[in-house]
């Protein structure tokens, strides 16, 4: 208790009873329950809190709330909780609290940094575009280090986040944002006939402005006592859901705001099994922005001093923490409202030294309060400076005549200065709402203008003043609200007994002799922006504001413009001479106040990241070692190594294997669309280049997809089973797409066709059986069913019985072996493929995976779309013309095929390439040129789609796009490479049984 | 996120539709009698227009059905939402404040 030395003897909300010890940069404190950071540390008489961004200038508390420019700290619960960057306003103090200082070494009280201050002539706007141009490679070794060492504010924690974040969605009929007497007054209205209400506010105490009005009578009741009484009934209703420590940071379209929800970081221990945020994502019907206002300060030399700050600040420490901001204060002030901090102060005991209005004549009320109360006022005066290093000392007044020259200079002694240059509407969801602002001649501030979404402002936000005018337009806006939302509202009149001022003032930059922009008076506090700095880049041709705000990065980062927007904009239109309208207006971005990234990751972390969809034998190839691939969102075995075993090896084996005797691959993940009804013939003719009408019962067709533009879309295998059905495979990545095709042709361009489409790539688990033992493996299981080739030959299919399950069998090959797709109901998957599995050990069978599936196709010059094929690859490009059906009048793409540029000499074709040096495999994706040494940009003929080394040829092979390829045949290209130029012979893409005689067997 | 009027399933939220490109451009019925540059005008050209522009979309996580909209490109607000095969509705001026709900 000893140690708050400025803590009054009574008063407040907080807790006296109860102390709290915290320490900041290590040293300890005591506050009491209900104390922020900020007062606490005020109630100990600390003033110093920050170092300013840019110039390292000792920094204070400028305000109260989340409006805080300075006092920007970390909070320190472990290494992987060190929450950087919070308002010290905001931090809610609780028992052990440890918080640091940012931006300053060694220390806050001695910062090697703030040479920066004396040097501050060589940081001009602009410093950092206008620096480090030259020498160019210092750039990287030298400037580089140093900028990125000294940007940014803050340090992250060093460890992964532990906590949990939450996410929801909620409706309402009404979200009322803030809940200050506006928001209250418009909640109680909006609730009373069965709206159901959402009211949120970003502070741990419902009341905003009421809290530090403790004189203010509402209703005939004090307003505290109306605030409890009125939170009570909304607690009471059903209707009504209350978010404290809740802050609305984005408005998003069609009435969709994000709120953050802070739920355990004020408290001492985090309560376990309660996310530590929540995200909530609120459609309301009905928005009522009750955001308030922010003070602004004036700008004037050394306005940034450690105890000078806001008014509003002040009056917010003294009545709601009990906490006085000094001893000997000077009130300078812009606006009437501003007086009563004076009067607060004064009637607790503090000694107020001046009221230094700066307008020649205030307002006759408080004028007279502050004549009778005997505080001494002089008016129409300007502020030259202020002294003291680590806490204001002094402040020299004057007044300025027409010509410019200082009269009447007077130096006063102080420990704190007050300043208010009135108010600025809190219009940054509005103007995120995209509602367009309205300039207010009389207030001169922007104010709430047309709305775009179903939202409407009350109280100070859109320029009210006065309590009872707000209470009163709090209530009118719940009313409509409700009623806009299809309900009732009830809304109420208010009376009010309270001294008040109004709010309007001036904003701008103070005047000072010779009317030279004063240096080290700050506009923005925490981007370190003086008036100076808005003037150089003025002289410097920037005119917008927009421009203005980048070059001397006024108003931006976590700060948004909350107290610099206003006094930037009066200062930039007074050096135009044009109405401040006229400067224009900066953008209001979201957040509205800095968001932690984990209510935006929420519950998607770690194994819930992405989904992972298994094929139905991934337990058994986990058992079996297989090393997994990514494929979209499939896990797919891309090998399955030995011990000892590299890839290369792995594969190699693999490959020997399925040419030799039989290998076993899990095709599950290949897209698969039943297409069924009478018309199912007609329309797959239609979409597909081949035909269909001559497919008969029983047998299966390689389809070619192309879009309307002719490239190539999607390849498959398509089985007719029965006439007017359909089982269409796509490749593994294309499903979707090709359904969306599908549909979108049916639905829209042939709607008459009786057609159904239907995804069933997850209901079949296909089991691929290759090589030349495929037939005597799966012949003992199904049953007797006649697979013998005249039976069965290559590209057909049967249904019949594996074993106790029920399975279309297709004799299909992408390997260029004999081969068979066993497909069974995915849930069968795993036990149908041990069943294949068992009965193929006896024949050496091998399981193998992705990359040799890609060497045995690749042998075979079978294309996979998206190798071989990019987007602008025809069916004739890709060796593939011999599938289109010419006959046909029209299909897909049909028309474009025949396009001048599509059938044009000079294409690139596929064509195989064998390196002059076996053992040389290209890399994918090289260039290819026709002559090897060229100079630089070399004329380039086309590149490698595919590269393999080939087991059973013993060398490798590739596939390529190249330009007029299939009339090269035979002869040498080259592949530059770092290395030097790689030759290559062009060869057709068909490495290995290029007659197909293996497939029909 | 906007709400979007799916015509057979009600007001839904932006995340269920995925957006389809113009409206209102149908597939020849003979594409080989097109000229090249009639068929070349039909692939690629499009409309981007600044305000009411007619679209097409789908609602893809929901019921699946392509529909047709009529949105402000100014506002980025739909207007109304008609069912394929339908005409285009006449309707001047900009989308209301908070668009269609």
């Amino acid at each position: 208790m000893s140690q708050n030395t400025c803590r009054t003897a009574a008063g407040g909300r907080i807790d006296r009873s109860r102390l709290v010890n915290f320490t900041f940069d290590g040293k300890a404190f005591t506050g009491h329950v209900g104390d922020t950071l900020a007062s606490a540390l005020l109630a100990n008489g600390v003033h110093l809190v920050g170092r300013s961004f840019k110039y390292h200038r000792p920094r204070g508390l400028l305000a109260a709330g989340v409006e805080e420019p300075n006092a920007l700290v970390a909070v320190v619960r472990d290494t992987a909780r060190r929450t950087p960057n919070l308002r010290a306003t905001q931090v809610e103090l609780y028992e052990g609290l440890v918080a640091e200082s940012q931006n300053r070494w060694p220390s806050l009280q001695f910062d090697v940094g703030a040479v920066n201050d004396l040097l501050s002539p060589l940081f001009p706007a602009g410093f950092y575009y206008k620096t480090f141009m030259w020498p160019r490679k210092a750039w990287h070794q030298v400037f580089e280090p140093v900028v990125r060492e000294a940007a940014g504010l803050g340090k992250p924690p060093t460890e992964p986040d532990p906590d949990t974040y939450a996410q929801r969605f909620a409706h309402c009929d009404v979200l009322v944002v803030g809940a200050g007497p506006a928001g209250i007054a418009a909640a109680l209205a909006a609730s009373a006939k069965g709206a159901s209400v959402l009211l949120c506010d970003e502070q741990p105490e419902f009341g905003g402005s009421l809290l530090d009005e403790p004189n203010a009578q509402v209703n005939d009741h004090p307003a505290a006592e109306w605030l409890k009484a009125s939170l009570a009934t909304l607690r009471g209703r059903a209707n009504v859901t209350l978010l404290s420590r809740t802050t609305c940071f984005g408005y998003f379209a069609h009435n969709m705001l994000s709120l953050n929800e802070r739920l355990t970081e004020h408290q001492a221990t985090p309560m376990t099994g309660v996310p530590r945020e929540r995200l909530w994502q609120v459609r309301a019907k009905e928005v009522v922005l009750a955001t308030g206002a922010i003070e602004r300060p004036l700008v004037f030399p050394g306005n940034d001093r450690p105890g000078v700050m806001l008014a509003s600040a002040a009056r917010t420490f003294l009545n709601r923490y009990g906490v006085k901001v000094g001893s000997r204060v000077v009130l300078v002030a812009g606006c009437d409202a501003a007086y009563l901090a004076a009067f607060e102060l004064r009637a607790a005991g503090v000694k107020i030294e001046r009221i230094a209005d700066i307008r020649p004549a205030p307002g006759e009320a408080v004028h007279a309060a502050a004549l009778s109360a005997g505080i001494a006022v002089s008016t129409g005066v300007t502020v030259l400076g202020t002294f003291g290093w680590l806490r204001v000392t002094g402040i020299t007044l004057a007044h300025l005549a027409d010509d410019g020259s200082v009269q009447d200079r007077e130096t006063l002694d102080c420990d704190a200065v007050l300043m208010s240059g009135g108010y600025t509407p809190t219009v940054h969801l509005f103007s995120q709402s995209r509602g367009k602002l309205r300039f207010d001649e009389a207030q001169q501030v922007f104010v709430p203008g047309n709305s775009v979404e179903r939202e409407r402002s009350a109280g100070a936000c859109c320029g009210t003043d006065g309590l009872r005018a707000t209470l009163e337009e709090g209530s009118q806006a719940g009313t409509s609200a409700a009623e806009a939302a299809g309900k009732a509202g009830s809304a109420e009149g208010y009376h009010v007994q309270l001294l008040e001022g109004s709010m309007v003032g001036t904003p701008g930059v103070l005047p000072q002799p010779g009317n030279i922009p004063p240096s080290k008076a700050f506009v923005d506090f925490q981007n370190d922006v003086t008036s100076k700095d808005l003037a150089l880049a003025m002289r410097e041709g920037f005119e917008s504001v927009e421009h203005i705000k980048r070059y001397t990065t006024n108003g931006m980062a976590t700060d948004q413009g909350k107290t610099s927007n206003m006094n930037s904009l009066g200062f930039v239109s007074a050096e135009k001479g044009v109405a401040l309208p006229k400067a224009g207006l900066t953008t209001f971005r979201m957040p509205y106040t800095p968001i932690t990234f984990g209510i935006f990751a929420g519950y998607d972390r770690g194994d819930l990241f992405d989904p992972v969809r298994p094929t139905p034998t991934h337990a058994w190839a986990v058992a079996n070692g297989a090393v997994f691939e990514d494929v979209g969102l499939w896990k797919r075995s891309r090998y399955f190594p030995r011990a000892g075993e590299n890839m290369h090896a792995a594969v190699d084996r693999e490959c020997l294997a399925v040419r030799n005797s039989v290998g076993l691959f899990d095709a599950s993940t290949l897209g698969k669309i039943e297409v069924v009804g009478p018309d199912a013939a007609t329309f797959l003719n239609r979409l597909y280049v081949n035909n269909f009408n001559t497919l008969a019962e029983g047998k299966c067709r390689y389809g070619i997809l192309t879009r309307e533009d002719g490239f190539v879309y999607d390849d498959g295998v398509i089985a007719r089973l029965a006439e007017d059905r359909f089982h269409v495979t796509t490749t593994t990545g294309g499903a979707p797409r090709v359904l969306h095709m599908m549909e979108d042709y049916l639905q829209t361009e042939w709607p008459d066709l009786q057609v159904w489409l239907t995804s069933t790539t997850e209901q079949w688990s296909v089991i691929a059986v290759q090589g030349p033992k495929a037939r005597e493996v799966i012949a003992p299981l199904v049953n007797g069913l006649d697979v013998s080739n005249a039976a069965l030959p290559h590209m057909s299919m049967v249904r019949g019985m594996l074993g106790d399950i029920p399975m279309l069998l297709m004799r299909v090959s992408f390997t260029g072996e004999l081969g068979y797709e066993i497909n069974v109901p995915a849930g069968h998957g795993q036990r149908a493929w041990e069943m294949v599995w068992a009965a193929g050990l006896a024949y050496g069978m091998t399981p193998y995976g992705t990359e040799t599936m890609h060497v045995l196709r690749a042998e075979k010059g079978y294309v996979i779309v998206g190798q071989e094929t990019d987007g602008t690859v025809t069916p004739d490009d890709a060796g593939l013309g011999w599938a289109v059906a010419k006959s046909k009048p029209d299909f897909v793409g049909k028309r474009s095929l025949a396009r001048p540029a599509l059938v044009a000499k000079g294409r690139k074709q596929l064509v195989g390439l064998l390196t002059a040096e076996p053992k040389t495999v290209l890399e994918e994706g090289a260039q290819i040129a026709a002559v090897p040494e060229q100079p630089v940009p070399m004329k380039l003929i086309g590149h490698v789609t595919s590269s393999y080394h080939s087991a059973v040829l013993g060398r490798s092979i590739a596939l390529a796009l190249v330009a007029d390829g299939r009339a090269l045949m035979g002869q040498t290209v080259y592949i530059p490479m770092p290395g030097g130029a790689i030759a290559a012979q062009v060869v057709a893409p068909v490495f290995y049984d290029t007659e197909g005689a293996k497939l029909h067997v | 996120m906007l709400v979007i009027h799916c015509p057979y399933c009600g007001p839904r939220p932006e995340l269920e539709f995925r957006h389809c490109g113009q409206a209102h451009i149908a597939r020849p019925l003979d594409p080989s009698a097109q000229t090249a540059d009639e068929w070349g005008e039909y692939l690629y050209l499009r409309e981007n227009p600044k305000g009411m522009h007619a679209e097409r979309w789908r609602h893809m996580h929901g019921c699946g059905r392509f529909f047709n909209a009529l949105r402000d490109t100014t506002t980025d607000f739909f207007v109304t939402t008609y069912k394929c095969g339908e005409p285009r509705p006449a309707v001047s001026g900009t989308a209301p404040a908070g668009g269609q709900r």
